[in-house]
């Protein structure tokens, strides 16, 4: 097909998506003021690259995610794939959709509870048509399935999403969201919901599939140091605005904005043991020593 | 010392949440946080399905039989419902089974050709229900915007209106009433108070993560609502059904007994409007009217226990009541017991 | 007052087990035995259902039928010299003893504050369950010097808790537990709905809280780094035991237990080389 030679073009020049003065308001029920989510937001995510969006809850991280995702719509800016503003519905939205996919935080509510695991991987392969020639979907949602290590595959598909643990959800959001052959992966806070210690391991395996297919990744954290060693770029939100960015060790270790430092300095860090102890009690002794 | 305070209750009233916690995260550790084994969810599975509830057992059998009674027993009854050659008010006995009216009708007959029209009009007006509950309230939900302003105007107004009332009136300028007429009367009466509850949950759902996951795929609007929404629908919707159908058979009892059922046909309605108005109740010929009346009420009962039960296998939480109480007294008597020791 | 006393201990358990009395029996606690000083911050760390909430509402014998204590004592060494069995007090005992002797901040505590009442009525109603004594005069100045103790402006008494951002509640949720100056604090996840920024400022004024009453802490979390940040010692739970403790610097530099490794491990640093965890081994379904 010439759509395929088409993408199989694109794929090797890697893409670029775009995210162009982007600036969405809310408006606020019963008020005639709107609410500014985000901020005039412009940055470009690459092939193959990973860029971390930080911040604390509201400060328009999410409504970044949902306007890439075209869940929102953005009151000004533009949103470019490969150059080319991206289409709003139609057709056209839907070549975006197989190109631009999403993992959610919450692993219990990303899975449809009535559809078994196979469903949710087969549908975007038969929306967007990605099962290669020769292969059955069965055979396909298997291969998606074995490839974030959710082994036995035939034994993982029928189940339903409640029989499975947040971790293994999460791994069926992951394979989902590749089902369609994406390039960019947009990751809204992918490891918070589940349990600390299988975190490093789900996103070790997006870090991985992100090598394979050279995946241009936003990951969406409150978590700084994840943040830090998953991704290439930094980009700190406060408010609304990106306030930071740059090159992750940079970011982290020699923080420039205010904002930026603060975050940091909330951050726990273990080497920090005993200090805030420390300090606490020295400000009494100060205080009592000006008595 | 009352201890019914704000702040005294919060710490009290916690462990009652944190306890759901440590069970929800504690229990099914070995089901669900774990990786499990092969061999699990088919087990599971069958647990589920293997012990139906008594609720269930009763509901189902007590409807099986009614609707048995309307599909045969006009085959076996030896008379025509509609056969006034038999003495008129005789009791039950060994030819006329349920005896017969003032008018020598045979009530057996009369009974089982009547409950043929009351479950057709009460199923037909429940599926009309259902579908116009959906139209109006899945839509409105899921669509919002305008089209929920309009559509939920509409229910509104079709909330307000009572219902019975307005079936009387339709039924009044409608000359010649076919079951058929009378079912669609009732079914476009009795929506509204399901739409409503449809389109707060239509609403919820939209907002869940897995819906939005759809719309990312590329999904449908119409396929979203199809297959993502409604399937979660599924228990309300049948539940709303089987109310429909139990309001259905009441109105249209209620309706043939003013004299305005379907015409032309028997429904156990018109057999309680002809005995009110062949003074079955001052000539002492019971069997004319509670036989009636106590199959209206043995549908209405087996749908509602039909109703329960799914209600108990939809939510886990009411399904697990019983053995919850249970693993909770049982847990009481031991630390009653342990105290007794201590005291002891 | 001074953390420095000497290691005088606050309450004691010995070889508690919690199960809950479903089918088959869960058992949520095992053997667990730990001993909590007077002014220490005891760091409880472990998964969900590892059993950590469980053993704490157990420590304060809040738990509910089907959860059932099967096994062991829990000692609460009062400030006055006496020592308290705290599974031998009777109901009434019981609700003298809790909030004034322990109190507890949980998860989502500041989501329990009643939204159509005053702080000022939620304040006054610990005082007039465990103070009847008290005048409103004395309560109205006691509630004031509470939330400033804690961060809140005295004036928002008149508020009400729909008015406060969820930092302010759970301040407040904080000075409720303070109102009776009790030996002990028990805190399940006070900070995990909060953003980072709250959290900390809301971590040190436990510290300095305790600096000035001296009230002992368990603090229980999954956020290792943290916990080993702010306590004295730690203890770590899995499957309803106690697999390793010792104090913060034992753990975070000598874990012993696989498991306290593994937890370790999952916390990336923040500052430290960038080492092992990039997009190194993966975890296998």
């Amino acid at each position: 097909m010439a759509d395929d030679s088409a993408q199989q073009v694109r794929r090797e020049s890697g893409g670029v998506l775009e995210v162009r003065n982007l600036v969405k308001d809310y408006k606020v029920r019963g008020a005639h003021k709107k609410i500014r989510a985000i901020n005039d937001v412009s940055f470009t995510l690459e092939a193959g690259k990973t860029i971390a969006l930080v911040g604390e809850s509201g400060s328009g991280k999410s409504t970044i995610a949902k306007s890439i995702m075209q869940l929102v719509k953005p009151s000004e800016g533009q949103i470019l794939l490969d150059g080319k503003p991206i289409a709003r519905h139609g057709a056209g939205l839907r070549r975006y959709r197989k190109d631009v996919q999403m993992v959610f935080q919450d692993p219990f509510g990303s899975l449809n509870p009535f559809h078994p695991v196979g469903h949710h991987i087969e549908r975007p392969l038969r929306i967007h048509r990605a099962v290669p020639e020769g292969m059955t979907i069965e055979e396909k949602v298997h291969e998606l399935l074995e490839r974030v290590n959710l082994t036995p595959a035939a034994d993982i598909a029928p189940r339903r999403p409640h029989e499975l643990s947040g971790g293994q959800r999460q791994r069926v959001a992951i394979a989902r969201a590749l089902a369609p052959g994406s390039r960019f992966l947009v990751a809204d806070e992918p490891v918070s919901m589940l349990d600390v210690s299988i975190r490093l391991g789900v996103l070790n395996l997006l870090a991985r599939l992100q090598r394979q297919e050279n995946l241009g990744v936003l990951y969406i954290t409150h978590d700084l140091a994840t943040a830090r060693h998953f991704s290439d770029e930094i980009m700190v939100m406060y408010r609304g605005d990106v306030v930071e960015q740059g090159p992750s060790d940079e970011v982290i270790l020699n923080p420039q904005h205010e904002y930026t430092k603060t975050l940091l300095a909330a951050a726990p860090n273990p080497e920090r043991i005993g200090q805030m102890r420390d300090e606490v009690r020295a400000e009494f002794a100060a205080a009592a020593a000006k008595d | 010392m009352p201890e019914q305070t704000t702040a005294t209750q919060t710490p009290a009233g916690a462990p009652g949440s944190v306890v759901d916690e440590s069970a929800g995260g504690g229990v099914p550790t070995a089901t669900t946080t774990a990786p499990a084994p092969a061999g699990t969810p088919a087990a599971r599975r069958k647990i589920r399905f293997r012990k139906p509830s008594a609720k269930l057992v009763v509901g189902l059998s007590l409807l099986g039989a009614i609707v048995l009674f309307a599909l045969f027993g006009p085959l076996i009854g030896q008379f025509d419902p509609r056969d006034s050659s038999n003495p008129a008010l005789v009791p039950p006995d060994s030819t006329y089974w349920m005896g017969t009216t003032s008018l020598g009708y045979d009530v057996f007959a009369q009974l089982a050709v009547g409950a043929r029209t009351s479950l057709f009009v009460g199923i037909t007006a429940g599926l009309l229900a259902v579908t116009l509950s959906i139209l109006f309230g899945v839509v409105a939900g899921y669509v919002g915007g305008w089209t929920d302003e309009v559509l939920y105007t509409i229910i509104g107004v079709m909330l307000v209106i009572p219902g019975l009332p307005l079936a009387i009136v339709i039924s009044t300028l409608v000359p010649g009433r076919s079951a058929l007429l009378v079912a669609a009367i009732l079914g476009v009466t009795g929506w509204a108070g399901s739409a409503v509850v449809l389109r707060k949950q239509a609403q919820s759902l939209r907002n869940r993560d897995y819906v939005a996951a759809s719309r990312i795929a590329g999904e449908r609007p119409l396929r979203i609502v199809a297959v993502e929404i409604l399937p979660n629908l599924l228990p309300l919707l049948t539940a709303q059904f089987l109310f429909g159908v139990i309001f259905a058979i009441l109105g249209e009892a209620g309706l043939s007994y003013l004299g305005l059922g379907p015409t032309g046909s028997i429904s156990w309605g018109t057999i309680l409007n002809e005995a009110q108005a062949g003074g079955a109740l001052t000539r002492g010929a019971w069997w004319w009217f509670i036989p009636p009346g106590i199959l209206i009420a043995l549908v209405g009962t087996s749908l509602a226990l039909i109703n329960f039960s799914i209600d108990e296998v939809i939510n886990p939480k009411l399904r697990a009541a019983p053995a919850a109480a249970r693993s909770v007294r049982k847990a009481r008597e031991a630390r009653d017991e342990q105290s007794k020791e201590a005291t002891a | 007052m001074s953390v420095d006393q000497k290691r005088e201990p606050v309450i004691t358990a010995r070889n508690v087990s919690i199960e809950y009395e479903v089918e088959p029996v869960v058992k949520a606690v095992r053997d667990v035995s730990l001993t909590l000083y007077r002014g220490e911050i005891l760091g409880l760390c472990g998964e969900s259902g590892c059993g950590k909430t469980t053993l704490a509402y157990g420590l304060n014998r809040l738990l509910r039928p089907p959860a059932l204590m099967t096994g062991g004592e829990i000692v609460f060494h009062d400030k006055s010299g006496t020592d308290i069995d705290v599974r031998a007090l009777d109901d009434q005992q019981m609700r003298a003893f809790r909030w004034d002797k322990v109190s507890m901040v949980f998860q989502g505590a500041m989501n329990s504050l009643n939204p159509v009442i005053k702080i000022r009525a939620q304040l006054f109603d610990v005082f007039t369950t465990h103070r009847p004594e008290m005048g409103n005069e004395e309560k109205e100045k006691r509630s004031r010097e509470l939330l400033g103790l804690v961060g809140v402006d005295p004036d928002r008494i008149d508020s009400y808790a729909h008015e406060l951002s969820g930092g302010m509640r759970q301040r407040v949720m904080i000075a409720m537990a303070l109102a009776l100056e009790p030996q002990l604090m028990i805190m399940d996840e006070p900070t995990t709905a909060l953003d980072v920024v709250v959290q900390r400022e809301i971590i040190r004024e436990i510290m300095r809280l305790r600096e000035i009453f001296g009230f002992a802490v368990v603090f229980i979390t999954h956020d290792l780094p943290m916990l080993l940040e702010i306590s004295d010692h730690v203890a770590v739970m899995l499957d309803g035991e106690i697999v390793e403790r010792g104090t913060s610097e034992e753990i975070y530099t000598n874990a012993q237990h696989e498991y306290t490794r593994r937890l370790l491990s999952s916390f990336p640093s923040l500052t430290g080389e960038r080492g092992g965890f990039v997009r190194g081994e993966e975890e296998v379904a």
